[in-house]
């Protein structure tokens, strides 16, 4: 008996030491910035193996999963909200605003008469978890060459009518995702409108990357030239609250 | 002529350390990602726990990097340290190949794969012989070096690619031929149990066979045996 716990001891201290080494090398100038580096160096092979504009899988209408999974926001209890949900998003608007020429406030109609593609593709959370589901919507490229964008325009910042525990969510990609054929502002789901579980009644799909960067309840689409400015700088709410990767890719 | 006499290469002994300061961590952070979503699914799709073949244990602090709940910074860990997990096992692989030495060392005969060989094999292991004839290994070593290097480790990297939805559209066969993400994301999860498993016997058979000894070796190199009395050896 006090063997096993010895041994037990000996292994949970050796472990502590370990960890304790790892938490020290994470909080370090050099370690904090390396654990930062390999993303980028993970992004840029991505990039480099296949072509930008290179699809990801996608499946034909038998391999679509029974459900959805919703995660995340799942409602939003706001009166405005749920006015919304009561008229049918009748009154939703999309602006795209921002380094552009010619800003944009778009109702669902609007959105509804572009040209849409459809596509059913795989999403998967950064938990591990997959469900496959079709999407319909125009192709963020056809709203972004619409509005124009401007020279020294690098980054797509999504706002959302959800909040979490630390403020309103937010998600960014470069221009290299928001010009991939397969980013649609996506209004349909399996055929219909996208359930408000799913981030009715607009929601961003951004293929190539995990599902935090698909955000969901989508109120404006704003080109900007840097992060920086953007709410705690890192692109995102869970990459400014919680250090998730930005690069989703992986 | 040093380089001949010595028990291990000073490649395979950089490596080895190396590859064990990549495992250690890509394991424990494993564990911590692994606690976000401890359910197990095969195929393309997979979210419910009911459709899961397994629901994995949630795994304690002292097991995980960081050694708090945080799929973060557990992925921070585990990006960083894929790629010299990756790059050492493809240096290393290449060598091998170019040297040989993986068909010349871990190649075994149709004799030594007879069921009464096998088990006279793990009798005399049991029984703490680890008489090696003359080979560099004996049989059960070549199946388990064989086993860890030709399918575990290099299955972790690929796998862990086709669970990566950033690489998929540079290589989609990969995922198909693995069954689909969640069972690319399955046999990542077996693989790691399969190299932690290895990982176990390892230690427990240096320990028996000398450890201090076994790990001096490891990190000066050693000297062969049969060549022990060579002038030039020293």
């Amino acid at each position: 008996m006090n063997g096993t716990i010895g041994r037990r001891g000996v292994l949970a201290g050796a472990s502590m030491l370990f960890l304790g080494a790892c938490s020290k090398v994470a909080d370090s100038t050099v370690g904090s910035h390396l654990l930062g580096a390999a993303e980028t160096w993970h992004k840029k092979v991505h990039r480099s193996l296949a072509d930008r504009t290179a699809l990801a899988r996608e499946y034909s209408k038998e391999d679509i999963s029974p459900t959805f999974k919703g995660n995340g926001t799942l409602n939003i209890d706001t009166p405005e909200y749920q006015a919304s949900i009561e008229n049918q998003f009748a009154d939703w608007r999309l602006e795209v605003r921002g380094m552009v020429d010619n800003p944009m406030t778009l109702s669902m109609d609007n959105i509804r008469a572009l040209p849409q593609r459809t596509q059913i593709t795989r999403h998967d959370c950064v938990e591990g978890w997959s469900a496959i589901g079709e999407w319909t919507g125009p192709q963020l490229s056809t709203l972004l060459e619409a509005a124009g964008v401007q020279e020294g325009a690098n980054f797509v910042v999504f706002r959302c009518a959800d909040r979490f525990s630390q403020g309103p969510y937010y998600e960014s990609v470069d221009m290299v995702d928001a010009m991939h054929p397969q980013t649609i502002v996506a209004h349909m789901l399996n055929g219909e409108p996208v359930p408000v579980k799913n981030g009715a009644p607009l929601r961003m799909r951004i293929e190539k990357q995990l599902g935090y960067k698909h955000a969901k309840y989508l109120t404006a689409i704003e080109l900007v030239a840097s992060l920086d400015d953007i709410g705690e700088g890192e692109g995102g709410y869970w990459e400014d609250h919680y250090g998730y990767q930005w690069y989703a890719g992986i | 002529m040093a380089k001949t006499t010595k028990r291990h290469g000073l490649m395979t002994r950089f490596w080895h350390w190396l590859n064990l300061l990549c495992i250690v961590i890509l394991f424990m952070s494993g564990l911590n990602i692994s606690n976000a979503h401890r359910f197990l699914y095969w195929g393309n799709y997979g979210f419910d726990p009911a459709d899961a073949w397994l629901a994995v244990p949630r795994f304690p602090g002292w097991a995980t990097i960081p050694d708090y709940y945080s799929l973060a910074a557990a992925r921070d860990w585990h990006i960083l340290m894929a790629w010299p997990f990756a790059v050492g096992l493809l240096v290393m692989w290449i060598a091998m190949l170019v040297k040989g030495r993986f068909w010349r060392e871990m190649r075994t005969t149709p004799k030594e794969w007879h069921p009464k060989a096998i088990w006279k094999d793990i009798v005399e292991h049991l029984k703490l012989n680890f008489e090696h004839g003359d080979a560099k290994y004996n049989f059960l070593q070549k199946v388990a070096y064989g086993v860890v290097l030709g399918i575990f480790l290099p299955g972790m990297i690929f796998t862990g690619l086709a669970i990566s939805p950033g690489f998929e559209p540079a290589a989609p066969w990969l995922v198909d031929i693995l069954g689909g993400r969640q069972s690319a994301r399955s046999i990542h999860f077996i693989f790691s149990w399969g190299i932690f498993a290895f990982f176990v016997v390892h230690v427990v058979l240096v320990v028996l066979a000398g450890p201090i000894g076994q790990i001096r070796d490891m990190i000066t190199g050693g000297k062969l045996a049969e060549k022990a009395d060579n002038g030039d050896a020293q």
